[in-house]
């Protein structure tokens, strides 16, 4: 198949199984891109969940952007992203012509109830792997621990009442995202300057 | 011309709304106020919608917000306007990215990034856990504090999708299986 149409295919049919928002995506990633297709490996898709964290737009679709461009250039981007927002376009466009029926049925209801109770264990399965692929000695586990305090901390507690903007700044994704990646260039360059000193 | 206008301005949506589907939303209700195109009821009943289908609540949005506007066209062509700024940007990214791959200065910066992303992902992880299996409000008006029936379900997914020989199965076979459960189980 050519690449375009088996990355707009495959896209569209990610696209429609992402139940629950970006981070839902990440377990049907891994088995489309990583296990099956081999678009790229574990450790990449890390990669482009932290950038299409720190971009603009939805995380879903930033990730679609760059493994299609990864793939086949920038047509190959274009093609990953039309096909991962076609079945929601689509579903939108039907439920908008009958929207409070849906809504309103006890079975969609109860049927999304189970739903959510398995994107839980299904991103727990995936953060499982992420984390054995990327924390694996103490600076990226200090690292590890920062951010999921202050992002944990951003998400259920309250800002503080003469802090707010402070504080809405240091637990936001795209701080975090760009401290980090600074920390990590520090981190290494340390590293290899200490290497340099002994040899 | 309204496509054009409706184009732009989920344009600048995209183009600000940065960290995920829900950030979109300051955004949204501010549009539906200056253009009238939906109202803050409406934008409540879609994040609901949102979260009962596929695909990104900002994408949802747009489509819906297009539609009620100016039907099946403007509803298409509101999602593109959303997507496009970020495949710009990412598209930049992804090239200068294919560029220095072997440079030692993005792999040092994605050592901390790899990290921070995980920590990140665990956090989402948190909210969706508190959302699907805590401060469930029962059928008599109660509400419970961890929620059995969908923590039951979830420990079972995982266990079967980490540790048995159901780990070969598609991610979407779990999900239909608990959308079954969830409707013979009234949860």
């Amino acid at each position: 198949m050519h690449i375009m149409i088996d990355l707009y295919l495959t896209f569209t049919k990610i696209g429609a199984m992402m139940f629950g928002g970006g981070y839902a995506m990440l377990p049907i990633l891994q088995r489309e891109i990583v296990d099956n297709k081999k678009w790229s490996t574990a450790d990449q898709l890390a990669d482009y969940y932290a950038v299409g964290q720190c971009t603009p737009g939805v995380i879903a679709v930033n990730t679609a952007t760059f493994i299609g461009s990864q793939q086949a250039g920038i047509a190959g981007g274009i093609a990953a992203t039309l096909g991962v927002v076609t079945i929601p376009t689509v579903l939108i466009l039907i439920i908008a012509a009958f929207l409070s029926s849906f809504m309103d049925s006890v079975i969609v209801a109860h049927a999304f109830n189970g739903i959510r109770a398995c994107v839980t264990a299904l991103i727990l399965a995936s953060v499982i792997k992420l984390f054995k692929g990327s924390v694996k000695d103490w600076p990226t586990r200090i690292i590890y621990i920062a951010v999921l305090a202050l992002a944990a901390a951003g998400n259920f507690l309250a800002a503080p009442e003469r802090l707010t903007r402070l504080w809405n700044i240091i637990t936001s994704p795209v701080f975090l995202v760009i401290i980090s990646g600074m920390s990590g260039l520090i981190i290494r360059s340390v590293q290899r300057s200490v290497k340099g000193g002994r040899e | 011309m309204i496509y054009i206008r409706l184009f732009f301005e989920f344009c600048k949506v995209g183009l600000f709304a940065v960290g995920g589907g829900l950030a979109t939303i300051p955004f949204l209700s501010d549009l539906g106020s200056r253009t009238g195109w939906f109202t803050a009821g409406q934008l409540a009943d879609m994040i609901a919608v949102s979260e009962s289908t596929p695909g990104p609540i900002g994408v949802n949005m747009a489509t819906y917000a297009g539609y009620t506007a100016a039907g099946v066209p403007g509803g298409i062509v509101s999602t593109l306007g959303l997507v496009f700024p970020s495949l710009i940007i990412i598209l930049i990214i992804a090239g200068f990215l294919n560029k220095f791959r072997e440079s030692k200065t993005v792999d040092a910066v994605f050592y901390g990034l790899r990290a921070a992303s995980a920590a990140l992902i665990t956090a989402a992880l948190l909210q969706v856990a508190r959302i699907a299996l805590m401060n469930h409000e029962m059928s008599n008006g109660t509400t419970q504090l961890f929620y059995w029936p969908a923590v039951i379900l979830a420990a079972v997914v995982f266990i079967c999708f980490s540790y048995t020989p159901l780990r070969k199965m598609h991610p979407i076979v779990f999900i239909a299986f608990s959308a079954v459960v969830g409707i013979v189980l009234g949860m």
